[in-house]
């Protein structure tokens, strides 16, 4: 007389009400590993803080018997799933449970990825050889030879590859701690199999990391045999594919510890900013439109950055966009701020009032798209670009002045100056001078130099232009 | 207190204070920066964030943490996003809660990584198998891809139902002001139906698996009945529609542009308004039809008529309003003067 196993429900009304029988068919492994893993927890007394994730197969339903918390992903998942709830949970007993298909095929590389990430659950991996629930076909540990409804010619290692050992390829990573197969073909091999659940589920209980452990299980219906034929089938034939035997136990080793990573508060991380309310409504502002490019390097999207923020200092509505991926390894580089008096609309800028150029590809193709009544501002040791009619064209030596000044690299700087010098930004000199400060918070060297650089260019701007 | 920042940054500062306990997400062009901000940020409020293998991998990752009860999330755009669709509908069928930003990018397939809203339908009409709607929300600033970050989470827990913040790579990339939230929120229940371990919830089950076709209908029932009570959330924002003649609609990046447009139309005279959703699903179809009283609407979107569709399958039967639309495609944007050229067009034709 089979008793019903400790940690069980005591019948299963998930599958209907008062059932006390399992959904397996007869000679099925399935059942004799449930009730593995029913004892352990109960024997362990973890079921009040066990989470269960049931696979998808014929072992869909494990949510119907285990008497814990339960969880029934997507087919392959259950390791990804497990993985999201023991995050979740720190300190909590999480079981996945998986089949071939499963976890051999569709979901190899969640399972392969957990594991060698050392997750904290235990993984149960039930191979029959078989996909049983889906009308047998091949499973990636589908023997050479064997036949299935998808190899009836048995399966050929030239066309549908070799048994897929998961124990031997998780025994490459470094970080389960445990990792076994067993077998449920008859008593003595279910004696050793009780004893690896046991481990793994102590393992899950200590909080000690990843364990495996994998069975060979008949599956008498998908391989057209009777229960003891099974049982030979798995002892004679699936044990020389794939050896029985505990391939890792570092259950006495001490458990890693991450890293420490000092604490904050939410305040503490992101209460650092700009004091002060939102933008104000000033429907007396003119909009303005700026586009800054040049080559990436140049400090184009830098140079609209501190305009944007001191646009923002100034109680504007402000936006800033910058041209973002290939094109920021070597090619050109621009960025478009809009500084406005109220909500700003568009962020793209495609007629700048103000045209930044810093290079001759951001020169043919901008200079063309500033409209009647706009500014454009070059580089001068470039062309003088060709511009429509209307437009106030105006070279300024930035990189010359940049480099006099001492700090050749800043010669964005130089052309803030001469925005200021020209009031092409409508912001107070105060308010511009804060932001290309603070844009060198992190290395204060630079705000003096830059600060020379910036005064040289108002200079030469206030006078020459 | 304000911080200029992008609005992929934006997210995750939406993120810590909704109160997100956990992120999984893999590396993709234009949304990776969420990711960045969200692994800077978690490990130092004692928060898990987790890169994961791959957009399967991530999505049931959500699927875990939601079990649990957790606040979960992750961001991507379009191929990653699409890689997520099955464990979607798997949140959806097993009704649990969880935010998906999307930070479009350009399809189909590799596309490129400008900006586009062609994962509209995607989104807004489930995307994954079976009869499911997630709650999509539409956020066109650096200050809403933060707010209706934390409005997702807000609706998925009411709801117990994933919620994508649907943003593109204009949004995610650009820099604004934003207004830090005053507060954290508060942190919801789910003891009643999460698995957390613990004696309270040991007899709670999450799954979507109903073998027996009633139960199955009944659930689908049940989850029709869900979504069309989300109407009660619909958001939308009307910018002077009342008098309008015509109102250019566009969600998103769209919007700022139709925005624009609105302001210069206006400038010339021309009496234009803006509606624009921030909810998607539910979709604010009471006042779409309050701003088509226009007469004309003119829709903007950087994407096939994928949002039009959805405004012409809204606007009420006896609504007698003409529907037109100009887009872009593969990374462009539309100029504010090819929206102004077209409204004036329509105002000429019908004038």
């Amino acid at each position: 007389m089979i008793r019903k196993a400790k940690g069980f429900y005591e019948t299963f009304d998930r599958k209907e009400p008062g059932t006390r029988a399992t959904h397996y068919c007869p000679g099925c492994g399935h059942g004799i590993i449930h009730k593995l893993i029913g004892e352990a927890m109960a024997e362990l007394g973890i079921q009040d803080r066990t989470v269960f994730v049931s696979p998808v197969g014929c072992a869909a339903f494990c949510f119907h018997y285990f008497d814990c918390g339960n969880v029934a992903g997507p087919h392959g998942r259950a390791s990804a799933v497990a993985t999201g709830i023991t995050r979740s949970l720190p300190g909590k007993v999480v079981i996945s449970y998986q089949g071939d298909g499963d976890l051999g095929a569709i979901g190899f590389n969640n399972a392969f990825q957990a594991a060698n990430r050392g997750e904290h659950f235990a993984c149960f991996f039930v191979n029959n050889s078989i996909y049983a629930m889906t009308g047998g076909q091949m499973a990636p540990t589908t023997m050479l030879g064997q036949k299935t409804t998808t190899t009836p010619f048995g399966r050929d290692p030239v066309k549908e590859g070799y048994p897929l050992k998961v124990c031997e390829i998780l025994n490459q990573l470094e970080a389960p701690v445990f990792i076994e197969r067993v077998s449920v073909s008859d008593t003595k091999r279910i004696m050793q199999a009780r004893k690896a659940v046991r481990k793994a589920l102590e393992i899950q209980r200590d909080g000690r990391g990843y364990a495996f452990v994998e069975f060979l299980s008949p599956c008498p219906t998908n391989w057209r045999m009777d229960a003891v034929a099974s049982a030979q089938f798995v002892n004679e034939k699936m044990e020389k594919v794939f050896p029985l035997g505990n391939f890792r136990d570092r259950s006495a080793e001490p458990a890693p510890v991450a890293k420490a990573i000092p604490r904050l508060t939410v305040e503490e991380l992101l209460d650092r900013g700009h004091e002060g309310g939102p933008a104000q409504v000033d429907h007396e502002f003119r909009e303005r439109r700026f586009k800054f490019s040049g080559f990436g390097g140049q400090g184009v999207l830098s140079l609209g950055l501190v305009v944007a923020e001191a646009a923002g200092a100034s109680g504007r509505f402000v936006s800033w966009l910058p041209s973002y991926g290939p094109e920021q390894r070597g090619g050109y580089a621009s960025c478009s701020v809009v500084v406005s008096g109220k909500e700003v609309g568009s962020p793209t800028v495609d007629s700048p009032d103000v045209l930044v150029l810093m290079s001759q590809p951001a020169a043919e193709k901008f200079a063309m798209t500033v409209p009647d009544g706009g500014v454009v501002i070059y580089e001068s040791s470039l062309p003088e670009p060709k511009v429509r009619p209307g437009v106030r064209v105006m070279g300024f030596p930035a990189s010359r002045i940049a480099a006099e000044a001492g700090t050749p690299k800043a010669a964005n700087t130089a052309l803030l100056g001469a925005l200021t010098a020209l009031e092409l930004h409508g912001l107070s000199e105060g308010k511009v001078l804060l932001a290309l400060d603070a844009s060198f918070a992190a290395k204060p060297a630079l705000v003096e130099r830059n600060r020379k650089v910036y005064q040289a260019a108002f200079d030469w701007a206030r006078n020459n232009l | 207190m304000r911080k200029f920042i992008k609005g992929n940054e934006a997210v995750a500062v939406g993120a810590v204070y909704a109160g997100c306990d956990t992120y999984f997400g893999y590396p993709i062009t234009p949304a990776s920066d969420i990711a960045h901000a969200v692994a800077e940020y978690f490990p130092q409020l004692g928060r898990e964030h987790l890169q994961a293998e791959c957009e399967t991998g991530t999505i049931n990752m959500i699927f875990g943490a939601a079990s649990a009860g957790k606040l979960a999330m992750t961001a991507s755009s379009g191929p990653g996003i699409s890689l997520m669709q099955e464990g979607l509908s798997y949140l959806a069928g097993a009704q649990l809660p969880a935010v998906i930003v999307n930070v479009q990018r350009v399809g189909p397939g590799l596309g490129n990584i400008g900006p586009e809203q062609g994962d509209y339908n995607q989104a807004v009409k489930g995307g994954g198998h079976g009869n499911y709607h997630s709650i999509v929300l539409a956020p066109a600033s650096v200050q809403e891809m933060c707010d209706l970050t934390i409005k997702a989470f807000e609706m998925a827990f009411k709801y117990r139902n994933p919620a994508i913040v649907l943003a593109d790579a204009v949004l995610g990339q650009m820099m604004e002001f934003l207004q830090l939230p005053d507060k954290e929120s508060v942190r919801p229940e789910t003891s009643s139906w999460s698995v957390q371990g613990d004696a309270a919830t040991r007899g709670n089950l999450v799954s979507s698996i109903y073998l027996d076709n009633d139960l199955q209908e009944r659930h689908n029932w049940m989850l029709q009945e869900k979504y069309a009570s989300m109407q009660a959330d619909a958001l939308s924002e009307s910018y002077l529609a009342e008098d309008a003649e015509i109102v250019l609609t566009g969600y998103g990046t769209s919007s700022r542009v139709a925005r624009s447009a609105v302001d210069e139309l206006r400038s010339l005279g021309v009496k234009a308004g803006l509606f624009r959703p921030l909810t998607l699903f539910p979709f604010p179809a009471k006042a779409l039809n309050e701003a088509a009283k226009a007469g004309k609407l003119l829709v903007v979107e950087l994407s096939n008529g994928q949002y039009r569709d959805d405004v012409l399958l809204h606007l009420a039967r006896d609504q007698r309003c003409d529907v037109e639309l100009i887009n872009r495609m593969g990374g462009n944007m539309m100029k504010v003067e090819d929206v102004v050229l077209r409204a004036r067009k329509i105002m000429e034709v019908k004038a």
